[in-house]
């Protein structure tokens, strides 16, 4: 090997004494006085060097520079003295109440930074039951309707001047009815119900005004979903027209006849919240229930049993029904299942006299009357139906408003004041109320914009947003709450009980006249201050009541029957309220619209529902499986056919929808829809071959069917008779649906058994006492010992016993399938809203959903697993929907799989798990290859297609008119906490991380661990019947630790090995049969 | 050094061939002009192309929602024709570095142009995984850069992400495999060119290839030792690529013997679009002598073979599915054969198991033009097996609830369409570019496999006039061990 040639760089290092040594380690041979430079080295002893010097250099000239940049304009102002109660990334939360005329709820109001986002229920409540259902978590949108009026507005000539000042429009009104008045003219206010104390006091005060100055003034309530019928039998047998207090938690039996007591009848919201709590199979009891209907509700949905039967059968049912319990009356003559089904229904009744309930959704003054019998001979009033302690949410009379109608005909009305009632829209057609209306010289509209009211109106006084109003409720007899404003006006409105204020000449803000009221008249003697009352929202007064009702039903019951007494028809119709819409009074808005209607699983639409059977004659093929399979199938390609509907001469064409459990003969159609200004969402893709290209106002969502009311002296949603049905030929309709398929398939996805098999199996002592319900999955590993598919496992075990676990405990007996979750997961997690063209192509971006699953029956046996499956074509059967299918349903999340199918595939490890056992979706991370959503086996992942937020995007112009995303005053409603997902992306549930995570810094603050409840996820939160529980897995004091591992427990699809963190528990029906 | 073929063997160059022959042949379409022909094949590719590159701008421009996918249905056509494509970029590999290492030389007339085809076809396979991103901008992403997020990685855990390597890998090496080939090529071309700029354009290609025996001996070493690292490769990249799907836990997709399934369908459809386009190839190009009646014959009896193979794992996928008991994995299959999408299992079976069951038939599989219908069934076939594979697992998987069915859009079909219209730009363009033989690979074999009694300089003389052609089977047992037949020294 060749020697390397060295060469020195001079004679030192040749030398290489220690002098030469000692410096060349340093880097510069003479002394840099950087230390001086720097710090005074001498007095620090810093050790300073060249490096750092050059690090402070180098960031000063950075720091220079980028100072010496211009700094971007911001446009907020900070403020300049913080206020009390807003700190920003702080929620405050404010007790109100929420009334529309329909549902009733007092409400806790989330704001950020003083908006308004998210309505949850207020848990004091003992009126409304702590929940709160779609219709209401939804309304906080309406408060930024960017189609709300502006202003005052007033038509001159035809044309509308909007935009007016408040002083100039109220100078015109009290000018008109100052000359109403001198002329002794009529003034009428029609309204919905009023429950407000103080309302009706300002509404005194204008009546008062004004029949001083020589008008008549009469003030008519009216409901578009109306209990006159109920009520006036009430008058009549008790002596008083009020709702009972319905108590469902006392009732073991409950027996309904239409009525949707868990979604829209009366206090619903109550009732679900007592009736789930007699639903738990361990409990004391739990309750049986009958459900007799035509069209299929969410409470027929869930009873144990439920019989179809025909509008024109209920009378004759409740009869019979009346008659067995020891009624004088002549029993109506039933046969088949129902009469089955009815002796049944007694049978349980007598033995529970009482101890149970019976209500009938009728309108009809008949039936009603009937029911109150049937009540009465079982003992149940004082008891389960307590009519001394009376709610007051339902007090229209269907009969002054026909009055009101008459008059207006006779030209004897001068002036209409219409307030918190869409009444050109809900009118019954039957009244005329429309027609009547130019008769009216002064018509006012105090509606929130120019609807189908205010567009026929002379003057438009727009009234606040309930979010924006102070307000005082008494729901129930001593039962009180109250609502503030929890933001200010966001447009020049200003409340209605103000505006009659005003006109009556009164200059008090009305805030101060609800003070005054309730100084004056409810806390008298009372240790509650007005703010105390604010903080809780609720009040209540005295003791209840309990003096005996006089009755005096048996000698109305001839003319009961007789007037509930109507001829079958060949077709029947039911019009119904659907549980999204309601009545119709936020008809624009997109949340609702797009929440799935918890039977038909439809969007956007109504539609004529009729049964399988019926649908496939209607459409001129034979009824057979097959048929039932091809023909009736709807999804994104497979558009439904179109109806003719011809009532009494009135033509509707709708697209039709088979319903399974619509009674053979009949037809339903919801309420709610078409109302004006939804023509602005759709388009040619929405409608089909409805579409009308020349008159775009015939574009609405769905129709309005509340013309075609009956009028019995009660607007009756029935009616047996001049109905046509007539197959458009044709014409084909896009529905768009989130569910294509009805059936289980057999499949273990909702495990349901029977009350008597369950204690049955709870009592055998046997180790594995759920076996015979909810068998635990076993795989048989390679030796061929069976295991749990949790023990057999290829990934390494997540710690999943430390720290937290959270987890969801889902009680598939109580949940109800409202929807309630739905809507408010939207809402707190700013998912997209997407329109019906999106929904139809199965692209809806619900982070829950409510899976939604008919029985079915293969060779005469109901399907109940997969052994019971053979050939290919019992595949096939299974997948068709029985005629009355008993229904299930089951909320479906992202089940926080602790090993994850999606989390292994993504390439860019954008879904992960933490720690905590939530399964992670990094946005940001995320390149969208889906890979993830198709690897899930619950299908809960939504993938953002496109950017939905976006306010333009010319071929797909649908998000920026519904998407609140999409709009600049829509976007108010949007959660600070949950960024809005771009497109590209894939998104799911979090399990409201959010939430978590700020209820686990408030357990640190406080020192504590997290307690029950103190978290809780937006669907726990608002679940009426508090079927959805939240907590954490890992500690036992929470109530899904304990959820988790009672006997009705199970996870959804064990066997795929996901072990996810959602547990399921066994649906059990009270129907041994 | 070479072994004059066995006497029974038809020669592999017809015509009677000198090596200026071959030069002459593959040269010409170089060296001349274009005919109408191709222009008009060449514009009407383009047009197709610019469609579909069209609507991969609309796609990217405005969101994945223009395609026909849906919450249940997270992919379909976009991973269809990924697979499709990646299949069919099968043959080149296995063609050049298989039958290379197998010592087959009927590989060499095919070689060049199913190595282009493999090269063209994984760039349109390439093409989908990027464009069905929702977020393509962030497609570097999949890549293990480092990068400045902190402990930001790709998960190792994802087939995708092993897709990504598969794939590039692939394309690399085929890539590498397909230029050392083409090196003395263009090394004869350049000799050849008169014009100045054609012979500065291919002197940079040609690498300065000057033909001296070190050369040659040093591209033979490279190719067998790129034959070796690209053997491995044609059957890790579909394996790798049914991982996709085998890895999940959705019935249908959750296989265990989908690689090898996967290896042979790709093998069947690449060999199928050799047929193809060799069969269009040889009658524009007039190169009837070199890509005989008997290279379609080893082809489709290939076909045939993997076909064959292919029908083999249907049933056997259909009988596990049955024997397995699970309820998921019974319902998929049954689902797929009779359910919804019945008419595409239907096609998938007819075109790729049925269809090429008749290459038993000599007559048959000699027959050009039946050999054409049946390499574009084959195509048609394998497409639909990717489609039904894909779609019909996801659209009924576990829930009903969330069955759906999956409807394209024009978007989705100008996707697809526009592929093969800038695969067939790219491969027009080549043919006239490139020697679409490898011509000098081709004089290698011309003293053994050439044509009787020709007059080559060198080439023997004492070979018999007449053969006698054996019957129809004796000919493919032959030919199943033929490599025996050949030997080296």
């Amino acid at each position: 090997m060749a020697e390397l040639k060295k060469y020195w760089k001079g004679i030192e290092e040749l030398e290489n004494n220690a002098d030469f040594k000692a410096s060349s380690e340093k880097e510069f041979s003479e002394y840099v006085p950087v230390d001086d430079f720097l710090s005074k080295a001498e007095e620090s002893g810093s050790d300073t060097n060249r490096r750092d010097f050059l690090k402070v250099l180098g960031f000063s000239i950075t720091a220079a520079t980028l100072a010496a940049c211009e700094a971007p304009v911001t446009k907020s102002i900070p403020f300049l003295n913080k206020p009390v109660d807003a700190t920003p990334g702080i929620a405050n939360y404010y007790a109100s109440t929420y009334f529309d005329g329909l549902d009733y709820a007092s409400i806790l109001v989330k704001t950020r930074e003083g908006r308004p986002i998210f309505i949850t229920g207020n848990k004091n409540s003992k009126v409304s039951g702590g929940g709160v259902n779609s219709r209401i978590n939804s309304s906080v949108l309406g408060l930024y309707d960017a189609k709300r009026a502006k202003g005052p507005a007033k038509k001159i000539n035809g044309a509308w001047a909007k935009n007016l000042s408040w002083s100039s429009v109220d100078s015109d009104v009290t000018k008109g009815l100052r000359s109403v008045s001198s002329k002794r003219g009529n003034i009428s206010l029609l309204t919905n119900t009023i429950i407000s104390p103080s309302s009706l006091e300002a509404i005194n005060k204008f009546k008062a005004t004004y029949a001083a100055q020589g008008a008549t003034v009469n003030h008519v309530m009216y409901d578009a979903i109306s209990a006159s019928g109920l009520l006036d039998a009430n008058d009549k047998s008790f002596g008083k027209r009020a709702v009972p207090t319905y108590n469902f938690d006392q009732a073991e039996v409950i027996v309904s006849f239409g009525a949707d007591f868990l979604s829209t009848w009366m206090n619903s919201l109550s009732y679900a919240s007592q009736y789930a709590q007699r639903r738990n199979p361990d409990g004391e009891w739990m309750n049986k229930h009958y459900q007799f209907e035509t069209t299929m509700s969410v409470t027929g949905s869930n009873a144990d049993v439920r019989g179809a039967l025909k509008p024109s059968q209920i009378s004759i049912a409740l009869t019979y029904l009346l008659s067995k319990v020891g009624g004088s009356v002549s029993a109506g003559k039933v046969q088949g299942p129902l009469k089955d089904k009815l002796d049944k229904a007694v049978k349980d009744l007598l033995a529970k006299k009482g101890k149970s309930i019976v209500v009938a959704g009728s309108n009809n003054e008949g039936v009603q009357i009937l029911v109150n019998a049937i009540n009465e001979q079982l003992s149940n009033y004082g008891k389960t139906v307590d009519l001394n302690n009376e709610l007051n949410i339902r007090k229209g009379s269907d009969a002054e408003f026909t009055a009101l109608s008459a008059d207006m005909k006779a030209g004897k009305v001068d002036a209409l004041v219409t307030i918190g009632i869409n009444a050109a829209y809900a009118a019954a057609d039957a009244s005329g109320f429309n027609e009547n209306l130019s008769k009216v010289g002064l018509k006012i509209s105090l509606g929130d914009r120019i609807d189908e009211t205010g567009v026929v109106s002379d003057f438009l006084c727009p009234d606040s947003h309930y979010l924006e109003s102070w307000n005082d409720f008494e729901p129930a007899k001593g039962e009180y709450s109250v609502s503030q404003p929890v933001i200010s006006h966001l447009f020049n409105t200003r409340q209605w009980q103000e505006t009659l204020l005003t006109w009556s000449g009164d200059e008090t803000s009305y805030y101060d006249f609800v003070k005054q009221y309730w100084s004056n008249m409810v806390l008298i003697g009372s240790a509650k201050s007005w703010s105390d009352v604010l903080h809780d929202g609720v009040f209540s007064t005295s003791s209840e009541s309990t003096s005996e009702l006089s009755s005096n039903i048996s000698s109305l019951l001839s003319e009961a029957v007789k007037n509930s007494t109507v001829k079958a028809g060949k077709l029947e119709i039911e019009f119904y309220t659907k549980t999204g819409l309601g009545n119709g009074a936020q008809g624009l808005n997109p949340w609702l619209h797009e929440l799935p209607d918890p039977i038909s699983k439809v969007t956007y639409d109504n539609y004529i529902t009729l049964s399988p059977s019926d649908a496939l004659a209607l459409l001129g093929h034979e009824d057979t499986q097959t048929n039932r399979r091809k023909e009736l199938y709807i999804g994104e390609e497979s558009p439904t056919k179109v109806a003719t509907l011809k009532i009494n001469g009135q033509v509707l064409e709708l697209p039709i929808y088979p319903q399974p459990g619509q009674a053979s003969g009949t037809v339903g159609v919801a309420v709610g829809y078409g109302r004006v200004g939804t023509e602005l969402f759709t388009r040619h893709e929405w409608l089909g071959d409805l579409f009308d290209e020349e008159d775009n106002t015939n574009n609405t969502i769905g129709k309005n069917v509340f013309p075609l009311f009956k009028n019995t002296g009660t607007y009756e949603n029935t009616l047996s008779s001049g109905v046509e049905l007539t197959l458009s030929e044709g014409k084909e309709y896009p529905i768009a649906t989130t569910q294509t398929h009805q059936t289980m398939m057999g499949r273990k996805i909702v495990n349901e058994t029977t009350l008597a098999t369950y204690l049955a199996e709870k009592g055998n002592g046997k180790a594995t006492g759920k076996d015979g319900y909810n068998e635990q999955f076993l795989i048989a590993d390679s030796y061929g010992t069976k295991k749990k598919p949790e023990d057999i496992d290829l990934w390494a075990e997540h710690a999943i016993d430390l720290g937290h676990r959270w987890g969801l405990s889902i009680d598939l007996n109580s949940c109800t399938g409202c929807g309630s979750c739905v809507t408010s997961c939207s809402i707190e997690n700013n998912v997209h809203v997407v329109g019906k063209d999106e929904v139809r192509r199965s692209r809806e971006m619900h982070w829950l959903r409510i899976d939604r699953y008919y029985s079915s029956t293969v060779n005469d046996e109901k399907i109940t697993n997969t052994d019971q499956l053979g050939g290919i074509s019992d595949y096939w059967n299974a997948e068709v929907s029985d005629d009355q299918p008993s229904v299930v349903y089951q909320p479906v999340m992202c089940q926080h799989c602790n090993h994850a199918s999606c989390e292994t595939v993504c390439p860019v490890a954008a879904t992960t798990h933490s720690n905590e056992g939530l399964n992670q979706m990094t946005y940001n991370r995320c390149v969208g290859t889906r890979y993830c959503a198709n690897n899930c086996a619950y299908k809960v992942r939504r993938f953002n297609w496109f950017q939905y937020d976006s306010l333009n995007i010319p071929a797909f112009p649908d998000f920026a008119k519904l998407n609140p995303a999409a709009d600049d005053l829509g976007r108010m409603v949007l959660n600070p906490d949950v960024v809005v997902r771009t497109r590209g992306v894939m998104e799911k549930c979090s399990m409201c991380v959010q939430r978590i995570q700020e209820g686990k810094l408030e357990a640190k603050k406080a020192g504590e661990t997290v307690q029950q409840g103190s978290i809780e996820t937006a669907c726990s939160s608002v679940c009426p019947s508090n079927a959805i529980k939240f907590g954490d897995l890992n500690d036992k004091s929470h109530a899904v630790n304990a959820e988790s591992k009672q006997d009705r427990s199970y996870v959804l699809l064990e066997e795929v090995g996901t072990q996810p963190n959602v547990y399921y528990q066994t649906k059990i029906r009270n129907n041994n049969a | 050094m070479h072994v004059v073929e066995a006497e029974i063997r038809e020669p592999l160059i017809l015509g009677k061939k000198s090596y200026h022959d071959i030069t002459e042949d593959v040269s010409v379409p170089v060296e001349g002009k274009a005919n109408s022909m191709w222009y008009m094949m060449l514009g009407l590719a383009s047009i197709v192309a610019l469609w579909g590159l069209g609507n991969i701008m609309y796609t990217v421009g405005v969101g994945i929602g223009v395609w026909g996918l849906n919450k249940t249905v997270g992919w379909a056509w976009d991973i269809t024709n990924f697979v499709w494509w990646v299949g069919i970029g099968h043959a080149g590999t296995l063609i050049s570095a298989v039958l290379l290492l197998f010592r087959q030389r009927w590989r060499m007339a095919i070689n060049r142009s199913a190595e282009a085809m493999t090269i063209f076809a994984v760039m349109m396979a390439a093409l989908f995984p990027g464009i069905h991103m929702g977020r393509i901008w962030q497609a570097y992403w999949v890549l293990p850069l480092p990068n400045q997020f902190g402990s930001l990685w790709v998960n190792f855990n994802s087939p995708l992400l092993w897709d990504v390597f598969a794939i590039s890998t692939y394309f690399s090496v085929s890539l590498v495999f397909w230029y050392i080939g083409l090196i003395p090529d263009f090394a004869t071309i350049r000799d050849r060119a008169i014009k100045p700029a054609s012979k500065k354009i291919y002197s940079i290609l040609a690498f300065g290839w000057s033909g001296s025996a070190k050369h040659w001996n040093r591209f033979e070493e490279v190719s067998l030792v790129l034959a070796g690292l690209a053997t491995p490769l044609v059957f890790s990249v579909h394996s790798i690529v049914s991982m996709d799907f085998a890895t999940s836990v959705i019935p249908g997709w959750h296989t265990t013997i989908f690689p090898p399934y996967f290896v042979a369908g790709a093998v069947f459809s690449g060999f199928a679009m050799v047929c193809t386009l060799m069969l269009v190839m040889r009658k524009v190009l007039h190169l009837e002598d070199y890509l005989t009646i008997k290279h379609i014959e080893y082809m489709n009896i290939i076909i045939m073979l993997t076909g064959s193979m292919v029908g083999v794992a249907y049933l056997t996928e259909l009988f596990v599915s049955w024997y397995s008991g699970v309820e998921y994995e019974g319902y998929a299959f049954m689902n797929r054969a009779t359910g919804k999408y019945w008419w595409a299992y239907a096609i998938m079976m007819s075109c790729n198991v049925l269809s090429p069951q008749f290459m038993w038939w000599k007559k048959l599989r000699t027959s050009l033009v039946f050999t054409f219908i049946i390499s574009i069934v084959v195509n048609v076939g394998m497409w639909f097996e990717r489609f039904v594979i894909i779609v019909t697992s996801l659209h009924r998987d576990f829930l009903p609830s969330s069955w759906t069915m999956f409807h394209p859009t024009f978007v989705d079909l100008g996707i697809y369409v526009g592929t093969i219209g800038i695969f067939f730009v790219l491969y027009l363009l080549y043919s006239r570019a490139f020697p679409v033989l490898a011509l000098n690979e081709v004089k290698t074999i011309l003293r053994a496999t050439g044509e009787y009694g020709v007059t080559v300089p060198g080439a023997l003389e004492t070979v018999k006039e007449e053969v006698k052609s054996a019957p129809a089977e004796e000919e493919t047992k032959e030919d199943s061990s033929s490599d025996e037949d050949i030997k080296e020294d």
